[in-house]
């Protein structure tokens, strides 16, 4: 099953790499995993989108937890929440499809950043399903470049991930 | 007043109440050993090789229970240490190991000498630091001593770049540290320790099994008043004997691969287990799918909480210091009145004694070929089994885990979780430096012997009287039962030709060896060696080539599922 989890750490050198390491060397995957400082800068949050099976995903909470520079550890799917993902994707923009690309980027609630006689670069923000169902909805020659983010996540209501 | 980055850290090791440094000097490292010339309250012991430097400091802290204190340079001495680094972090030994490293600016230039040392640690660590700046130095020496020893110990390295050792500044040893992001528990939960109270109370089948988080966390009195109180039958990993004393009646011996079949036989057919300081590894319960065909509940008492329920789904977890857990179950146990029940429980040791009655670990005292498992036995009497015993790895580490009884913690020292063959003399060296007066023995084969023998010369130099019992068989002997039992007896590469004189090899230095080739001269050899106090002495004992270590659990199998000597 597919999991969101939320770490807190201490915002230093080689923080990052034990964390990876960590996955890598118990054979666990990473769909995704994006980190930046928090509003504390002595901190960084990080977010792992990781599959297994309970078992799994709770040795992995434990491994993680063990990490000396992680402060905190929550598997945000275990309750309401909400993640958000960006991507950035480049397109040809001639001709006919100009237009329709202009059209599916409104529907998507995308919005061009950049503009040139032949191409578009298109911000779209939102969950991983509907980065892909964007993909899936235009013509897949058209796409030049992507570059997506990784899921970031938070719960919803009054919980909160503090140090 | 400033001091340099090499003074801050002597006084640093000095604070901490380190009395000795096992290291290697070398370019990046040039300044520490100069601050360490300068000063006498640590003192620093030269190995042959960073291998047994790091193995040295560990068997200094398993002999001690001291934080064993390794100190190498940058590049090759990083690498050679890494061995030694990865066994003490697989039997979670408390050790501290300081690497010189290229200076800072310097760094990812591909230097002489230059290893990313923080990087290939990393995965056999608790933790690592690189100081960039000497005023960060003291605090991390601080950090690293208190990691390395509290929660679950580990081993925590340290890397000093060479400008940050001659930089200076003033130092002040910080007299605490905190750290929001790593609070161990100590403390058991206290509903949870009822919770355990009370099944074991109602166990028709009781069994109590333990392991290395006995030793570490200093807890054999709290479980050996446990166990007695119960009267329940107790077993010990490869890891955790010493724990509860090996001649005891309630002890069923070690269990696992080559445990007794009385212990492996109780464990699987249990129905209240008891684990404390152990985490069900492979070499222990064998097919965890196996384990788990037989009901039974389980408590399990661990420091650390991905051990629990890592393999092994348990029933009542604890987390908490083994320590202080067993302390307040034996609290609890004591005011509650409720008795477990003694019929059931006579019973079961009726079973116990049948399973027993196997005899398991027999062997042919007849032979006129010297048995290995006759030389450990007579070891064990020659001593009164009260010496350190420090093995290498491979069969003369199971038949000395079977045949010497330890009675008291710290007297067992071996690789267990990453079986290191090499182990042996070097932490010998460190468990006689910790114990200067005690009796150390290292009993090795001379397979494993090979891999450091290096050392013999730093054992020299320091007067080191250690008893090195060679169970010489010529093979790599668990390698070739392996290739017997499963490999159609192709002995691939396991025996060993070109062997050294090694009574000679000893003299050249500068030590004294005996060969021992007929059993009735295995007695007066070892009498004679262990009289013989200020000296090492090497015992090659010619030991029999076909000797298997029995029972034994086949990998993959269940733990009931052993092979013993007369089966084959």
């Amino acid at each position: 099953m597919r999991h969101i989890i939320s770490i807190l750490l201490e915002n230093e050198s080689g923080a990052l790499s034990r964390v990876s390491g960590l996955f890598s060397a118990r054979g666990y995957n990473i769909e995704s995993l994006t980190v930046a400082p928090t509003e504390d800068p002595s901190l960084s949050r990080m977010t792992i989108v990781t599959t297994g099976s309970d078992d799994v995903i709770e040795q992995i909470t434990k491994q993680l937890n063990k990490l000396i520079e992680v402060v905190k550890v929550v598997d945000l799917s275990e309750s309401s929440h909400i993640e958000r993902e960006l991507m950035l994707i480049k397109v040809r923009a001639v001709g006919k499809d100009r237009d329709e690309l202009k059209r599916m980027a409104d529907i998507f609630r995308g919005r061009i950043l950049d503009v040139t006689e032949h191409t578009y670069t298109i911000e779209l923000t939102g969950t991983g399903a509907k980065l892909d169902a964007f993909i899936q909805a235009i013509e897949r020659s058209v796409i030049l470049e992507t570059v997506r983010t990784g899921a970031s996540g938070i719960s919803r209501g009054e919980r909160v991930l503090r140090a | 007043m400033e001091l340099s980055g090499a003074e801050i850290l002597i006084r640093c090791l000095q604070e901490e109440g380190v009395e000795c440094v096992f290291g290697y000097p070398g370019g990046a490292v040039l300044f520490i050993y100069d601050a360490l010339f300068k000063q006498d309250k640590v003192k620093h012991i030269l190995v042959r090789h960073e291998q047994g430097a790091s193995h040295a400091a560990d068997g200094y802290s398993r002999a001690s229970n001291k934080t064993g204190v390794c100190l190498v340079t940058s590049g090759p001495g990083v690498t050679n240490a890494v061995t030694g680094i990865a066994t003490a972090y697989m039997d979670s030994i408390p050790m501290v190991i300081i690497t010189g490293q290229v200076p800072t600016h310097a760094i990812g230039q591909d230097a002489f000498q230059e290893v990313d040392a923080v990087g290939i640690t990393r995965p056999c660590v608790k933790h690592n630091i690189l100081v960039k700046d000497v005023r960060e130095l003291a605090s991390a020496v601080k950090k690293a001593f208190h990691i390395a020893r509290s929660g679950r110990p580990g081993p925590v390295l340290i890397d000093i770049p060479k400008d940050v050792t001659a930089a200076s500044c003033k130092f002040e040893f910080p007299e605490s540290i905190s750290m929001r992001s790593y609070n161990p528990v100590i403390k058991g939960h206290p509903g949870q320790i009822k919770k355990a109270a009370q099944l074991l109370l109602e166990a028709k089948r009781p069994m109590i099994y333990t392991g290395g988080g006995v030793i570490l966390s200093e807890a054999a009195a709290q479980l050996t008043k446990l166990v007695k109180m119960l009267g329940y039958p107790c077993t010990n990993t490869l890891m955790g004997l010493g724990g509860f004393p090996g001649s005891d009646a309630h002890f069923l011996g070690m269990l696992g691969m080559h445990g007794t079949y009385q212990a492996n036989m109780a464990m699987q057919h249990c129905d209240v287990l008891l684990a404390v300081g152990a985490r069900f590894d492979d070499r222990v319960i064998g097919n965890p799918q196996h384990f788990g065909e037989v009901p039974r509940k389980i408590i399990h008492i661990d420091i650390d909480p991905s051990s629990i329920s890592k393999r092994v789904k348990v029933d009542v977890p604890i987390v908490g210091n083994v320590r202080e857990v067993l302390g307040d179950l034996v609290k609890v146990l004591e005011t509650n009145r409720e008795k477990h029940d003694a019929k059931a429980l006579k019973a079961w040791w009726a079973q116990i004694e049948l399973w027993k009655a196997k005899d398991c670990l027999r062997y042919d005292r007849a032979s006129k070929i010297i048995k290995p498992q006759f030389v450990v036995e007579k070891l064990y009497e020659v001593t009164k089994g009260d010496a350190i015993i420090v093995s290498d790895v491979g069969q003369h580490q199971m038949w000395t885990a079977q045949f010497y009884k330890f009675d008291k913690p710290r007297r067992w020292i071996n690789s267990g979780g990453l079986g290191t063959m090499g182990f042996g003399l070097p932490a010998a060296m460190g468990a006689q430096i910790a114990n200067p007066k005690a009796t150390v023995t290292c009993v090795t084969g001379e397979a494993s012997f090979q891999m450091c023998l290096q050392e013999l010369s730093t054992c020299k130099q320091y007067r080191l009287p250690i008893k090195i019992v060679c169970l010489n068989n010529r093979y790599m002997g668990m390698v070739r039962q392996w290739q017997q039992f499963f490999h159609g007896n192709r002995y691939s590469e396991s025996y060993m030709d070109a062997l050294p004189d090694f009574v000679a090899l000893v003299q050249s230095y500068g030590h004294s060896g005996i060969r021992i080739e007929n059993p009735a001269d295995v007695e007066p050899a070892l009498k004679d060696a262990f009289k013989r106090k200020d000296e090492l002495v090497f015992l090659d004992f010619i030991t029999d080539q076909s000797e298997n270590v029995f029972p034994m659990v086949p990998g993959g199998m269940g733990i009931s599922e052993m092979i013993l000597a007369e089966e084959l």
